[in-house]
């Protein structure tokens, strides 16, 4: 996973991934469109929505109502488009495991290709944001420091400084941001998943969101710079007072102990 | 100083020095009394020189640091080297620490062996405090010390937060928005207080200039002075040192200063140095360009001050919203609250002294540390203070126990109400019952002897184990307590059968003195009849 | 026994002040101050020689890092990021000036210390302390010299001198209290108004442009500063400390509060983004309970029933910002905030 994200990083990133979006998209058409080529899109597509209502009605229909209109064990998802779906999948929340505070992230457990299909189901039900696309999410280019301060004005106050994610009311978080994938991020300002409120196009234009990811890739990867050494978290005052009792006095007082204690006699008594 | 002798000379180069010095500064007399002074070895009394030390690392650091800091709030656009950073407004303060941060060569690792030290300092100073406490080494003559050290911890308390408040970064700006509040707290005066120390409106353009003054110079400047009158007294009282054989009141059994202690102690400070600069090599402190600059619309979770404010930080947290509004007129006891429970906390252990002293009405001097556990009620009221503490320290990192624990802040935040009143009297009883249990297996170590792991199967089946007697020394060192007897309040009648007026505060007097020392507050000291007669007569064990 | 002894000896020991107390003898005897046994290198050259080497090595060591440290000062570029496990992509200036200066402080002292514990002597010996009370003729003394330095200076006898001296030593320092007085402008009103006014547009946060009603989704996050307000401006900390705003819409029929539905705009609620307990901005906002948490001391808000608290030290509800739409179809504001943003305090009423 390590290798697989440095390489997205490459300049060259974005057209590896063009190139392979347009033979998956080229494998599809071969698969699910034999037939006249006006016709193959509107095909693929309502193949696509039956496919993933077949997806829906195992895995989904039994929270969110068998037409996805919701019910009270979970939201109506009429109009919450592709994209909420895609994040809520894709990152494994759904389907959640267990009612709580919160549904955590988890391995997701439908291949991307059925993922496709169930958004394209529930996108079908009612108009939402769809899922974005490379160009849309992709920060080559986006001003760092004008993601940050977005990220201190919108984000901060619930993921922390750098995205290490951060307590709410009653059990309920911010998630840590490390590493999350930056269609994933996108799609989550979007759509606004859980308790997590919206941040649309509308207040907050697609090249800010830009700016914000690429903030994030920047302090919040596994390559980010931490220049003065062990990060502790990135969590502030409360890790780096443990470290500094636990390792800076502990070794201090471990020293005195040496500094006071008797040496070794020649003979024991 | 050379000490190469010249040989056209009587005297050798050194002793010249010395005369001279002598002639004008008398060194030969202070010399006499103090070159060979003796210092007793334990580990727990070099804690307050691991204070010492790091105290002068943050002053050399310190200096350092003012040589590349700007204490202004004028905004300036950063064009450090930096990326997530360039092109944002920002103050000098800020900008300033970035620059020591990122390009000034070495800058950064001032920065954090000065932070490093700094929370190495306050945690050295409390445990240093807890350690005087526990040995009941605050006792006559040495109250008024214990009164300096407190002071120090408090005054460090503060000129660390000061100095924490100084870069103007986001986390940092928002404790000083927190004080604002809590000063505007303050019935009658609060907003006068807070516009006269911000120069008016939050946050305004003067506070880091300001804080800069206090922090530099007026808190460290009457901080050294009292360590020195704290070392003076040390030296002056000489060191305590525990009970043993040849170990009196009246002594201090130990190395010389010349030489011993010159290398020990002075080596300290070099091992004291070494590990801080090692901590501040590997382990980043504060990453301000992580943070960000100070914007009074911003916030990021997990805001926490240091962890010497930490306990306050709990109080505010847990207290309720209460708030008063009578005639036109605010009273914000939600902040108020808490700001007056804060030096109550820690008023509560720098007066115990006195408080002991009064119950058991001793006017001698003690030179002898107890053990702990020789001094139940005392043990228990310091474990109950520390608990008080932990428990506020938690209140403080509410946010942080709810994510890495999976836990309600909610249920966390109520937890700490209820902790804060029934979790010390919960570490009260239990510290005593354990200080009593150890003094218990100490009498019965005395009279039966160690454990020796030997098992020894008797004629009839039986097996026991063979319990070694400890020698004199080992004996002595157990017993050598001081135990007081309850203060008795006298005969409520006098000899002519006239009732004495007996006062309310000598009744209390007398019920907390048999709290310390009655029956069951103390497990009486083995005495020497019954040891003659255990070791003695052999026939049961 | 012991306490028999005692009672009987406490007479002398009041009048003395001293020992005024009760306490159980020692059952045993000191034995008195253990005999010195000698360390190996006490008796043995070789390992005496073997500990000076050891001191010799530290000192040395001391030395290679503290040219380690220069050559490190020297060599490494101020802004060279490397990977050091287990410490992650560190600076390697700070990790390498670190490190060396560790150890050469660290080798000085451990050498010294070696040094003492090895090679000094370690006999144990005892001082005899002194009580620190001084002697009673000492004090009968120093008590004879202050009163007769008292009576010539005539302090008791002239009460006129005495009483204008305390009085000018007393007004003295009135002279610095009023040099404070210039520290800080009057609170006067200020903290009861900001920067809106009517009539002025909700410009966000993010873009820097004006906000129109359809901008906001229902669930959505939007911060707001006043027209007219540009963070290059001299005093923007100060206003922006007052001023900022949190915008978010609610479905009409999930605001319970008459007045906040009546100062919203389809929903679209403004409140202050600073908490009401000591400033934080608070901002944490829970889009499906409208619930918005303060990250500095939790306290909870409701947003959908007039930004009551509904948890923790929060004294009072957030200050609504009545809103409305202008004639070219942007948020605007109706108004000031009718109350002091921020934390209460005494004037608050």
């Amino acid at each position: 996973m390590k290798k697989l994200s440095a390489r997205r990083r490459h300049p060259l990133a974005a057209v590896v991934v063009l190139l392979l979006a347009l033979a998956a998209t080229g494998g599809l058409y071969a698969a699910f469109a034999p037939a006249g080529k006006a016709q193959a899109d509107e095909t693929a597509q309502s193949l696509a929505i039956d496919e993933g209502k077949k997806l829906y009605s195992v895995g989904c229909a039994s929270c969110h109502g068998t037409g996805g209109q919701g019910t009270s064990d979970g939201p109506s998802l009429v109009g919450v488009g592709a994209a909420a779906v895609d994040f809520q999948v894709g990152t494994g929340r759904m389907p959640a495991q267990q009612p709580g505070a919160q549904v955590p992230k988890k391995k997701a457990i439908y291949s991307q290709a059925q993922i496709d299909q169930l958004a394209a189901y529930v996108a079908s039900l009612g108009a939402g944001p769809s899922v974005p696309t490379d160009s849309q999410y992709n920060p080559s280019g986006a001003d760092i420091a004008k993601g940050g301060e977005l990220f201190r004005t919108n984000c901060a106050q619930c993921h922390n400084f750098t995205g290490e994610g951060g307590a709410l009311t009653n059990g309920k978080f911010a998630p840590s941001l490390e590493d999350v994938d930056p269609k994933h991020i996108y799609e989550a300002m979007q759509t606004g998943p859980q308790n997590m409120p919206s941040f649309p196009d509308t207040t907050m234009p697609q090249k800010q969101k830009q700016d914000i990811i690429a903030y994030l890739h920047a302090v919040n990867s596994d390559k980010s710079a931490s220049p003065g050494g062990l990060k502790l978290g990135g969590l502030g005052p409360v890790s780096e007072g443990l470290f500094g009792w636990i390792f800076g006095l502990g070794a201090l007082i471990a020293v005195a102990i040496w500094v006071a204690a008797h040496t070794a006699k020649a003979k024991k008594s | 100083m050379s000490t190469t002798t010249d040989a056209r000379r009587e005297a050798p180069a050194g002793e010249r020095i010395a005369d001279w010095a002598d002639g004008r500064l008398g060194i030969y007399s202070l010399a006499k009394a103090n070159m060979r002074k003796i210092f007793p070895d334990h580990w727990s009394f070099m804690l307050g020189e691991i204070c010492m030390y790091s105290f002068i690392i943050i002053i050399l650091t310190g200096v350092y640091l003012t040589l590349f800091f700007h204490p202004s709030m004028n905004e300036v656009v950063y064009d450090g080297s930096y990326v997530p950073l360039q092109g944002m407004h920002m103050s000098e303060a800020f900008n300033s620490t970035m620059h020591i941060s990122f390009d000034v060569r070495g800058g950064l690792l001032i920065r954090q062996i000065h932070h490093w030290a700094a929370l190495i300092f306050l945690a050295g100073m409390f445990v240093h405090m807890m350690r005087v406490f526990f040995t009941g080494a605050f006792r006559k003559p040495r109250e008024v010390n214990w009164l300096f050290g407190f002071l120090l911890f408090v005054l460090g308390m503060f000129t660390g937060f000061t100095g924490y408040s100084l870069p103007d970064d986001l986390l940092s700006g928002t404790g000083v928005r927190f004080m604002e509040g809590a000063i505007m707290s303050v019935p009658i005066v609060g907003t006068y207080l807070s516009f006269f120390l911000f120069g008016g409106e939050f946050p305004g353009g003067d506070f880091v200039a300001r804080f800069y003054s206090v922090h530099i110079l007026l808190l460290p400047g009457i901080m050294l002075g009292l360590m020195v009158a704290h070392l003076i007294l040390v030296f002056y009282h000489k060191h305590t040192q525990f009970a043993g054989p040849g170990r009196t009141n009246k002594n201090v059994v130990g190395m010389p200063l010349l030489p011993v202690y010159m290398a020990k102690a002075g080596g300290f400070f070099f091992l004291v140095f070494g590990v801080i600069a090692v901590v501040a090599a590997i382990a980043s402190i504060n990453p301000i360009w992580a943070i960000g600059p100070y914007r009074p619309d911003q916030v990021s979770t997990g805001a926490q001050p240091d962890w010497y404010m930490g306990f306050s930080e709990g109080l505010i947290r847990v207290m309720p919203g209460w708030e008063i509004n009578l005639w036109g007129h605010t009273l914000v006891l939600g902040v108020f609250i808490p700001l007056v429970i804060f030096p109550l906390v820690l008023a509560t252990i720098a007066v115990y002294p006195f408080i002991e002293s009064w119950i058991t009405g001793d006017k001698r001097e003690h030179h002898i540390a107890d053990r702990p556990r020789n001094a139940p009620t005392r043990t228990a009221f310091g474990v109950a203070w520390i608990t008080w503490y932990m428990v506020l320290l938690i209140g403080g990192g509410n946010d942080l126990w709810a994510t890495h624990f999976h836990l309600s802040i909610n249920v966390i935040t109520w937890f700490v109400r209820i902790a804060f009143f029934v979790a010390p009297v919960l570490a009260f009883v239990a510290t005593k019952r354990i200080c009593l249990g150890l003094q218990r297996r100490d009498a019965a170590k005395v009279l039966h002897g160690r454990e020796s792991g030997i098992i020894k199967r008797l004629p009839h089946g039986e097996f026991v184990e063979i319990h070694e007697p400890l020698d004199a020394n080992a004996r002595y060192k157990l017993t050598a307590h001081e135990q007081y007897k309850p203060a008795e309040i006298g005969p409520t009648v006098d000899e002519n059968g006239v009732a004495r007026k007996i006062s309310r505060t000598q009744k209390l007097r007398a019920k907390l003195s048999k709290g310390y020392f009655g029956e069951g507050n103390q497990i009486p000291k083995p005495t020497a009849e019954e040891y003659e007669e255990i070791t003695s007569g052999h026939g049961h064990h | 026994m012991s306490s028999q002894e005692n009672s009987e000896s406490l007479p002398e020991a009041q009048a003395t002040a001293h020992g005024a107390v009760e306490t159980a003898g020692d059952p045993f005897a000191d034995p008195g101050l253990p005999a010195h046994k000698p360390r190996i290198q006490d008796i043995d050259e070789r390992a005496a020689k073997r500990s000076e080497r050891a001191v010799a090595f530290l000192f040395f060591l001391s030395m290679v890092a503290t040219v380690g440290f220069i050559a490190s000062y020297v060599i490494f570029p101020v802004d060279k990021i490397v990977f050091i496990f287990p410490f992650g992509h560190v600076s390697v200036l700070n990790f390498a000036l670190g490190l060396t200066l560790g150890v050469a402080l660290f080798c000085i002292g451990a050498g010294a210390v070696h040094w003492a514990r090895t090679l000094m002597s370690d006999v144990e010996m005892p001082a005899e302390r002194h009580e620190i009370a001084a002697p009673p003729e000492v004090k009968a003394q120093v008590l004879a010299d202050f009163k007769q330095g008292a009576a010539e200076s005539g302090f008791g006898r002239r009460k006129l001198i005495r009483n204008t001296m305390f009085g000018a030593l007393a007004l003295v320092p009135l002279s610095g209290v009023m040099l404070l007085r210039d520290l800080g402008t009057l609170p006067e009103d200020k903290l009861r108004h900001t920067m809106w006014s009517k009539g002025k547009a909700l410009i966000n946060m993010n873009t820097n442009e004006p906000l129109r009603p359809e901008d906001l989704t229902v669930g959505s996050l939007t911060f707001a500063k006043p027209e007219g307000l540009e963070e290059t401006a001299e005093d923007f900390q100060t206003q922006i400390a007052k001023a900022a705003l949190m915008l978010v819409r609610i479905k009409p029929e999930d605001i319970k509060d008459k007045r906040e539905l009546e100062w919203s705009h389809q929903g679209i609620v403004a409140y202050s983004k600073i908490c009401t307990h000591v400033g934080c901005p608070i901002s944490l906002y829970e889009q499906q309970t409208h619930h918005v948490l303060c990250p500095c001391h939790q306290s909870t808000f409701d947003l959908s029933d007039g930004a009551r608290v509904i948890f923790g030290p929060a004294g009072h509800a957030l200050p609504q910002l009545r809103i409305g739409v202008n004639d070219e179809g942007y948020l605007e504001a109706l108004g000031d905030f009718e109350e002091p943003v921020g934390p209460a305090f005494w004037e608050r009423g």
